[in-house]
């Protein structure tokens, strides 16, 4: 699989602060990458590097193949943390002017914005100054102005911060499709279930370290504590602790079940999941058995408290 | 397009439809003339009322040469007893004005006595001292039977003719011309730093609130947004200063046509120095009018506005980057007051330099120094320039202005690079120091 952008060994210090100590990344074209961690661990600091905002003290950035120049500027869209528009410009100028800065001509800007404003249905906003929009209408023309140079890379920073629920949903289904459409998308954020939801390769930074890097499956396999969820009904539920203590680490837990029966959580350590079977289903009838997957959230306060 | 020409764009076009700035620009030329008509009607007021003096001459030697007129109104008392006429004088009258009864009118030198609780004003005073003197004076000459006619008629009273050594003749009061000239390029220069400077700054701060400038800076280079600002609002000073100039031309054309001038581009004839001298022997003002427009019209006007324009823009530059690292650093208006007083001290500075020492003496040590030191000179050399300055040290002094220029935008540019992606707290002087060498 090809990379769109390779980060190598970036240092970024800020008098005597480090906020990027020799960070290494690998996005791979066409992916959902979820940048993570803690607040000044970072992250911005990295984005604004990529984006040209900061030059690094140290390291490189290979961007499509080339090293970072000027001209990756119009491969990029942008979406900031902190973000927001001209309040007195009219959305249309603003639009295009935003675009041609990005180095769009103004009449491909026009066309895209065309497409855009049909596609939201915001027509008739093109003549109005953005303070005569709500908070919600803003938002989407932050979105517009952030995807209408069709970037090869995009990069959200908090992109659903600040966004209410419906226009949130609205954003993600774009983003989900752009991606289809071969946009690579790399995303800071905090809220860890769209992680969950949307990403395929998560970095984790931490301290100005970067401490975990990969595919979300194989992140989570490489956090797997080898702990299964089970369900059991028994009458003999002594007998069958006895026998689970023995091998297993045992805990309770609680999952939603329709059945009366004993729950139970259960590493198993080095031994095979048929061990485990094997005992619950001589000491009962056994009605739930799955691994317990760390969640994104589990792995990122795991790692961060470390 | 090029990136910072649409940055120039959109500031020019931002500035220029803002209200205020239409407002402004058509506004404030006619709150000048009101100002300026205001300010001669309330002077004018100010003379209507004749000063009521109270006279009271006991040897009947001096009431008959104080003549009442538009500002001094003399009532004579002398017929009433001293005190009674000291009461009056005092409930009713703004003084009086006491020539006792001396030995010989000699005495009186030093006797005459104005009594009166406010202080009198110096011309009034001088006005007396005036006809008292001359009193005496004829009547030493009579003592001495000398014929007073005669020595009226022997007086001469002199006038300097004044000219320079390409033979042009010049007026008098024609340097009160060039010092209010000077000082007016020069107050220009200050006021549009000022206010250009701070347009600046606010287009910065707002960029900073609405959190817009990331986004830009993700597309061009903070140099490049903040030379765009610069120049963007440069331009729309431009303007503005241009429709003043159209304006202002228009009015002194009017003027001059109206007077008579024949300009040096219509007639040789000015060049004739009896034309000129027989016009200047009329003492009436509007017969000298026309002189003065001429002399206005051969000012060194090329010189004037070729280096007006020179020290406009790097003046403007220097002082409107300050402004933006100023705009960048902080976070509202209100945070930039402790940053901008470096700023507008040394504008203050050239101008009451400019004031006392080129009014003074245009080609002194102090005005020539300081219309060379790159932050004072904009203003101090353009005062100096109505005067006549060498060629050289106008050069020299727009050398080190651009050269400062260009140290001062690579200075600006540091802090603002780092600063418009601050928030928060205000910085210190230490803190914005550290940014230099991010």
């Amino acid at each position: 699989m090809n990379t769109i952008l390779e980060v190598k060994n970036v240092v970024k210090q800020y008098g005597d602060y480090t906020a990027l100590n020799s960070v290494s990344l690998n996005v791979p074209e066409g992916s959902i990458y979820g940048l993570l961690g803690p607040n000044g661990a970072g992250k911005t600091s990295l984005i604004r590097i990529i984006n040209q905002i900061t030059l690094p003290d140290a390291g490189e950035i290979i961007l499509n193949g080339e090293k970072l120049n000027p001209n990756h500027i119009s491969m990029i869209g942008y979406m900031p943390e902190e973000r927001g528009l001209y309040k007195s410009m009219k959305v249309g100028e603003q639009c295009l002017y935003l675009a041609q800065l990005k180095g769009m001509s103004k009449q491909d800007a026009k066309k895209q914005l065309k497409f855009w404003f049909e596609k939201f249905e915001i027509q008739t906003w093109w003549d109005k100054k953005l303070q005569e929009l709500s908070k919600g209408m803003a938002q989407k023309v932050q979105f517009i102005v952030t995807v209408l140079h069709n970037p090869k890379l995009l990069i959200l920073d908090e992109p659903f911060s600040g966004f209410d629920p419906v226009n949130a949903n609205l954003i993600k289904d774009e983003i989900i499709e752009l991606n289809k459409k071969g946009t690579s998308i790399i995303f800071s954020t905090h809220r860890m279930e769209s992680v969950e939801e949307m990403c395929d390769y998560i970095a984790l930074i931490h301290k100005s370290n970067k401490l975990i890097e990969g595919k979300l499956e194989d992140v989570k396999r490489q956090f797997r504590t080898n702990t299964f969820q089970v369900g059991v009904m028994t009458q003999n539920v002594e007998g069958l602790m006895y026998q689970l203590t023995q091998k297993f680490t045992v805990g309770q837990t609680d999952f939603k079940s329709l059945n009366d029966d004993l729950k139970l959580e259960v590493q198993i350590g080095n031994h095979a999941t048929n061990d485990l079977l094997s005992v619950l289903s001589q000491n009962g009838q056994v009605t739930h058995f799955a691994e317990k997957i760390p969640s994104v959230n589990d792995i990122f306060i795991q790692t961060v408290t470390d | 397009m090029n990136k910072l020409l649409l940055i120039v764009r959109r500031e020019f076009i931002a500035k220029v439809r803002n209200k205020s700035f239409i407002v402004m620009t058509f506004l404030s030329p006619l709150l000048f003339l009101g100002m300026s008509f205001l300010i001669g009607y309330l002077s004018s007021i100010n003379k209507d009322e004749a000063t009521k003096i109270a006279i009271y001459d006991q040897g009947n030697v001096l009431k008959s040469s104080l003549k009442s007129d538009k500002e001094t109104a003399y009532t004579d008392l002398s017929a009433m007893p001293f005190n009674v006429a000291k009461d009056t004088a005092n409930k009713s009258y703004e003084g009086l004005l006491f020539i006792p009864k001396t030995a010989t009118i000699q005495d009186l030198k030093s006797k005459v006595e104005f009594i009166s609780d406010e202080s009198a004003s110096a011309d009034f005073i001088f006005g007396i001292e005036k006809v008292v003197d001359s009193i005496l004076t004829q009547d030493n000459l009579k003592a001495n039977n000398l014929d007073i006619a005669k020595i009226e008629k022997a007086k001469v009273e002199s006038s300097l003719k004044l000219s320079k050594y390409s033979g042009d003749v010049s007026l008098k009061g024609i340097n009160e011309i060039k010092i209010g000239l000077g000082f007016i390029f020069g107050y220009l220069i200050m006021m549009f730093i000022i206010i250009y400077g701070n347009f600046v700054m606010r287009s910065v701060i707002e960029e900073k609130t609405n959190r817009i400038i990331e986004i830009v800076i993700s597309s061009v280079k903070p140099f490049q947004l903040m030379m765009g600002k610069i120049i963007g609002n440069s331009l729309a000073g431009i303007l503005q200063f241009i429709i003043w100039a159209i304006v202002g031309v228009s009015i002194f054309f009017v003027a001059t046509t109206f007077f008579g001038v024949e300009t040096a581009a219509t007639s040789m004839s000015k060049a004739n120095p009896e034309a000129v001298k027989l016009a200047a022997e009329n003492s009436g003002f509007m017969a000298k009018l026309p002189l003065y427009l001429n002399e206005i019209w051969n000012l060194p006007i090329a010189t004037i506005i070729i280096s007006f324009i020179f020290y406009f823009i790097g003046g403007y530059f220097l002082y409107s980057s300050l402004y933006a690292a100023i705009g960048a650093a902080v976070d509202n208006e209100t945070d930039s007051q402790q940053f901008l007083l470096p700023i507008i001290m040394p504008l203050m500075l050239g101008v009451y330099i400019g004031f006392f020492t080129v009014a003074s003496d245009p080609h002194g040590n102090i005005a020539t120094i300081f219309s060379m030191i790159p932050f004072t000179s904009p203003i101090v050399m353009l005062m100096r320039i109505p005067f006549g300055v060498p060629t050289w040290q106008i050069i020299v002094s727009l050398i080190l202005l651009f050269g400062t220029f260009v140290g001062v935008v690579w200075f600006a540019s540091k802090i603002y690079r780092v600063g418009i992606l601050m928030y928060g707290k205000k910085p210190t002087w230490k803190e914005l120091y550290k940014w230099l060498k991010y």
